[in-house]
């Protein structure tokens, strides 16, 4: 985990999921797996986030908030997928009322599959979604010149 | 001095809410006048699958209309279907089921009394609370092999048995459990902070409740004692207890009875494992229902009640499910009117919305 130079700080949004993914994000934060050792904290202002995790897939009510929360969060930014239905709809994709996954509206970088994710899991894809951040952060030096 | 009226909108996004619910607080000064909510941003449209969806399949996608009382909702779904088909389900699987949702209503009220640590602020109580939980999730995952979504339930029975030696595990396992949230209910009801948050605030009366369709702990916090579960399904007309009804009406009396329905869980849990029986698991099922039913079961925020209808064939017409926090949303908007603009995030949580259940 060399390459974290910052407090990663994370948003989450539930999309439609069904709980389960979300109660899962929030279990990472508490004592038994404790990621906020490692300075990454759940914050409930996009302003502030480098990560933003979406459980569930997209429907017609939340696809301005997903784009509204996405669209305030500086650059450079990470999102993770988490659970199946985030992925591809999940068990509820022949529902009338869902378009699909995250990915349909915006791009997402890490992909953690699971019905429902698995907190070990999840902190795996937040992990990749670190190294990814950094990358885009180095190429975004050099794109200003320095 | 009336100041001028402002609309604060609070949600979906929204840091003490794990999932999206909108309300238009309508405020003066820092009183709330009126709370108007509106909902929709978890619609799935999940009920209208049975009609692509085999009976026996769509099992899974009742389990996962919520992830927090997710087994509750596949005994739901499963008992309804076993009554239009006249299945008879070994005493056993009966236990069982018993024994998971009683794991399942732990683990919600404990989340529950976490979250809403989390809403007063008191983060050392809100990781307390957690840490509990997950000694109930690891029992979950030692029995069915899922943390929050099992899949351990089915038409005709459940899917998994559990041993004689694991049984007796986890009924000495329950005990630790059991003294520790005995430890942490101490904090809730006698902390200064605690009370100083809850005590008087988001006042409902007994009327009230009953009038607008209150269930569960939200009802109970009332003193309306009304409990499915005393209606005699699974195991329970079997095992002894009372529904814990309090009489305050406030976030206090609320907090109060979940934090007693957790203790009360654990002793129901260890009733089971004395009391159960040997013999299968799991009936074969044949055939397509025909017919309706409704059926009821209490769910860890109240009663929720699952509508099939069957017409011979093996795909379902309806489905229809009334979840707990639907119902419980008028008394919320109640509770809301008069507060101040401060204890909205505390008022909001005692209903333990679920938005999942609620929005389907």
């Amino acid at each position: 985990m060399a390459y974290i130079t910052k407090s990663p700080w994370i948003i989450h949004y539930d999309a439609s999921s069904c709980n389960g993914c979300d109660i899962e994000v929030l279990a990472c934060l508490t004592p038994l797996y404790d990621i906020e050792r490692f300075g990454i904290i759940n914050t409930g202002n996009p302003k502030h986030a480098d990560v933003f995790l979406v459980t569930g897939g997209v429907n017609e009510q939340n696809r301005p908030v997903i784009k509204n929360i996405y669209r305030q969060m500086p650059k450079p930014n990470v999102v993770v997928a988490i659970g199946a239905c985030a992925l591809s709809g999940g068990v509820f994709r022949e529902c009338y009322n869902i378009a699909g996954g995250v990915d349909k509206l915006i791009p997402v970088d890490v992909y953690v599959p699971g019905c429902s994710a698995k907190p070990e899991a999840i902190i795996d894809g937040v992990v990749k979604a670190l190294g990814i951040l950094e990358k885009k952060r180095e190429a975004m030096k050099k794109e200003a010149g320095n | 001095m009336t100041g001028r009226r402002t609309v604060v909108p609070f949600g979906p996004q929204h840091p003490v809410l794990p999932e999206p619910i909108h309300l238009d607080l309508v405020i003066e000064d820092e009183k709330v006048i009126e709370a108007i909510p509106s909902i929709g941003y978890v619609h799935r449209g999940l009920e209208k699958l049975v009609e692509k969806k085999d009976y026996k399949n769509y099992v899974y996608i009742a389990e996962r209309i919520c992830g927090i009382c997710s087994f509750i909702h596949s005994l739901g779904y499963c008992q309804g279907v076993e009554n239009i088909m006249g299945v008879e389900v070994p005493e056993r699987a009966h236990y069982l089921r018993t024994i998971w949702s009683e794991y399942s209503r732990m683990h919600s009220h404990l989340l529950w009394m976490g979250l809403f640590a989390d809403a007063m602020g008191f983060e050392n109580l809100f990781m307390n609370c957690w840490r509990i939980r997950e000694q109930v999730l690891d029992m979950m995952e030692e029995t069915t092999g899922g943390r929050v979504i099992q899949g351990s339930c089915k038409v005709g029975g459940v899917r998994k048995d559990i041993s004689v030696a694991k049984l007796k595990e986890m009924s000495e396992r329950i005990e630790k459990t059991k003294a520790d949230v005995e430890e942490i209910n101490h904090v809730f009801f006698d902390d200064s902070t605690v009370i100083h948050r809850t005590k008087g605030i988001g006042y409902l009366s007994k009327d009230d409740a009953y009038h607008l369709g209150a269930v569960g702990p939200t009802a109970r916090g009332c003193g309306v004692a009304i409990d499915i579960r005393k209606t005699g399904y699974a195991a329970y007309p079997e095992l002894d207890f009372e529904p814990v009804v309090e009489s305050g009406g406030d976030c206090y009396s609320r907090c109060m009875v979940r934090a007693k329905e957790v203790v009360q869980s654990a002793d129901l849990i260890r009733q089971a494992i004395e009391k159960i029986p040997g013999g299968d698991i799991d009936v074969k099922v044949k055939g397509n229902p025909e017919g309706e039913y409704f059926s009821r079961v209490e769910q860890p925020r109240g009663e929720c009640i699952h509508y099939l209808k069957g017409n011979g064939k093996k795909f379902l017409v309806r489905e229809r499910v009334r979840t707990p926090t639907l119902t419980n949303i008028p008394p919320l908007v109640r509770m809301l009117a008069g507060c101040e603009m401060a204890d909205v995030p505390v008022i909001v949580l005692t209903i333990d919305p679920c938005i999942g259940c609620a929005e389907r």
